[in-house]
């Protein structure tokens, strides 16, 4: 094969698809064939009873739907503070210099170990699962952006001051619009994170979501329903990553032009 | 009075890792009347496109002062347009909001905005893409959109570093014969820095030649042709003869510039 070569969008779809297929007939072939014990590892056809059960008996949709209210409300908290402080540290050197250390080991913090604080703060309630995805996309969100802000083309920057821009007007008229695709790329890329927090989440200390069946069918030994969760969470994963890319595009047809 | 003063300008960049700092430019004196087309002709690393950077204010001279009309320019402004070598119109924008924001950032309605532009799209003959993104644009076209861009805010000098330097041969010289018809029509004072000792004499009213690094006025050739100027005037016996002088000149310079750098 020579490398680089680009593959047709026909082929590209084939072999796509063909791994999955692959992958669910090996699964297949080790648990229907018994060669897997069926406590550890449900075979794909009981997966799927299972799963239509969780939905039409067990009414598993209210669990999908309050997943993703958390994880987008959460992703949308973090949104509305980070990407101002990540735009003000990147555009001013002294907000960097006073803010990007304590930010930098912030984000080491793992999100996960804040659930015992953030239950004794904020109880087992909604808030509470906002804040763990709060505290675990901020920080990220924040440093990225900095550093996309922080190396906006100087090129653009010195243009604009020629044609008579103030300060203020770089920031708002050069800075953030050269950015704003970046940003826009990040936040895709911190949402589909955010889908790890809300599990961790829903595993401690809940009464409902997606994290919460998983957890409370391993102590029926329900492998169908937690390959279910898991395969969901994966679908709207991946649809929500196709929605906000298809979004972008439609907001910066300029950056693809 | 001088459109533009240069006053003893020079240019010392502090030394990388203690080392010894870099002279770019000895101090430069430089008188520019009002509507004068002076190119600057220098070998690459000469410190030309510093000295455009501090009349345009980007930069601050180490020593002595430019003077715009008797007032000393400290940061850049809308009377100096510029051109850049790099393609530096916003992506962002459309040719036609390009060639506007100028005009936006001073705050002019929009009414009066759509007319200027109009004018500069057609001065340019970018008519029919005003809605285009900067990235649908050749080479050729983007500069064109950045000269009306600079011209929209009707400045008293417009800078130009290279601005036709990444662009071929053949797009060049229409450039060239563009930028001549716009100044010979309007009229304005323009500073242009090129390597191109072709484009230097064709475009010039005044050629100022510049030494190797650290840069210094070797010579300044005043450049007589008449005006209209057709693009075969290039192949012209006076064009030829200033052409061969030139030569001579930034042949030493050039020299210098590859001896001086360690082998």
């Amino acid at each position: 094969m020579r490398p680089l070569h680009p593959v047709s969008p026909g082929i590209r779809t084939v072999l796509g698809i063909s791994f999955f297929v692959l992958f669910v007939a090996f699964w297949a072939w080790i648990t229907l064939g018994g060669h897997v014990n069926r406590i550890f590892l449900a075979d794909p056809l009981s997966m799927l009873r299972d799963g239509w059960r969780l939905l039409v008996e067990d009414r598993f949709w209210l669990d999908i739907l309050i997943t993703i209210w958390r994880v987008f409300g959460g992703f949308l908290l973090a949104s509305v503070v980070a990407v101002p402080l990540g735009i003000a540290m990147g555009a001013w050197k002294p907000v960097e210099a006073f803010l990007e250390p304590f930010v930098s080991f912030a984000r080491y913090l793992p999100a996960s170990a804040f659930i015992p604080l953030l239950i004794l703060w904020a109880g087992i309630g909604e808030l509470e699962k906002l804040l763990v995805i709060f505290v675990g996309s901020v920080f990220q969100i924040i440093l990225i952006i900095a550093v996309k802000v922080g190396s906006t083309r100087r090129d653009l920057v010195e243009a604009a001051y020629t044609l008579g821009s103030t300060n203020n007007g770089i920031v708002r008229r050069v800075i953030m619009p050269a950015n704003a695709p970046e940003i826009a790329e990040t936040l895709r890329l911190v949402l589909g994170w955010a889908w790890t927090y809300v599990i961790v989440a829903e595993l401690i200390g809940s009464s409902s979501g997606i994290g919460y069946m998983i957890i409370n069918s391993q102590s029926r030994l329900a492998t169908g329903q937690i390959i279910f969760g898991i395969i969901v969470i994966g679908l709207i994963g991946l649809l929500s990553d196709f929605a906000f890319k298809a979004f972008n595009r439609w907001l910066f047809p300029w950056s693809l032009a | 009075m001088s459109k533009l003063l240069i006053e003893g300008v020079s240019r010392t960049f502090a030394g990388v890792r203690g080392g010894e700092p870099v002279k770019a430019l000895m101090p430069i004196d430089l008188a520019v009347a009002a509507n004068d087309f002076i190119t600057i002709l220098g070998p690459s690393g000469c410190g030309k496109s510093t000295l455009l950077r501090i009349v345009a204010g980007l930069e601050a001279p180490s020593e002595g002062r430019v003077l715009l009309d008797g007032k000393a320019v400290t940061r850049p402004g809308p009377d100096r347009g510029m051109v850049f070598q790099s393609y530096t119109l916003f992506p962002w924008l459309t040719v036609a909001e390009n060639i506007a924001f100028g005009l936006r950032e001073r705050g002019l309605p929009e009414k009066e905005r759509d007319e200027i532009v109009a004018s500069y799209v057609d001065l340019v003959g970018l008519k029919g893409f005003e809605n285009h993104w900067p990235k649908q644009l050749s080479g050729g076209m983007q500069q064109r959109t950045a000269i009306a861009r600079a011209l929209a805010n009707d400045p008293e000098i417009l800078l130009l570093d290279e601005p036709f330097g990444a662009l071929d041969n053949q797009t060049r010289g229409l450039m060239q014969e563009l930028l001549l018809g716009i100044w010979e029509r309007r009229k304005k004072t323009v500073l242009f820095v090129t390597h191109d000792i072709e484009e230097a004499i064709f475009m010039a009213s005044r050629v100022i030649v510049m030494t190797a690094r650290p840069g210094r006025i070797k010579s300044d050739v005043a450049i007589d042709l008449p005006h209209p100027r057709h693009y075969t005037l290039k192949t012209s016996p006076e064009f030829s003869a200033l052409k061969a002088r030139l030569t001579e000149d930034i042949r030493v310079e050039a020299m210098r510039t590859v001896q001086a750098q360690p082998a």
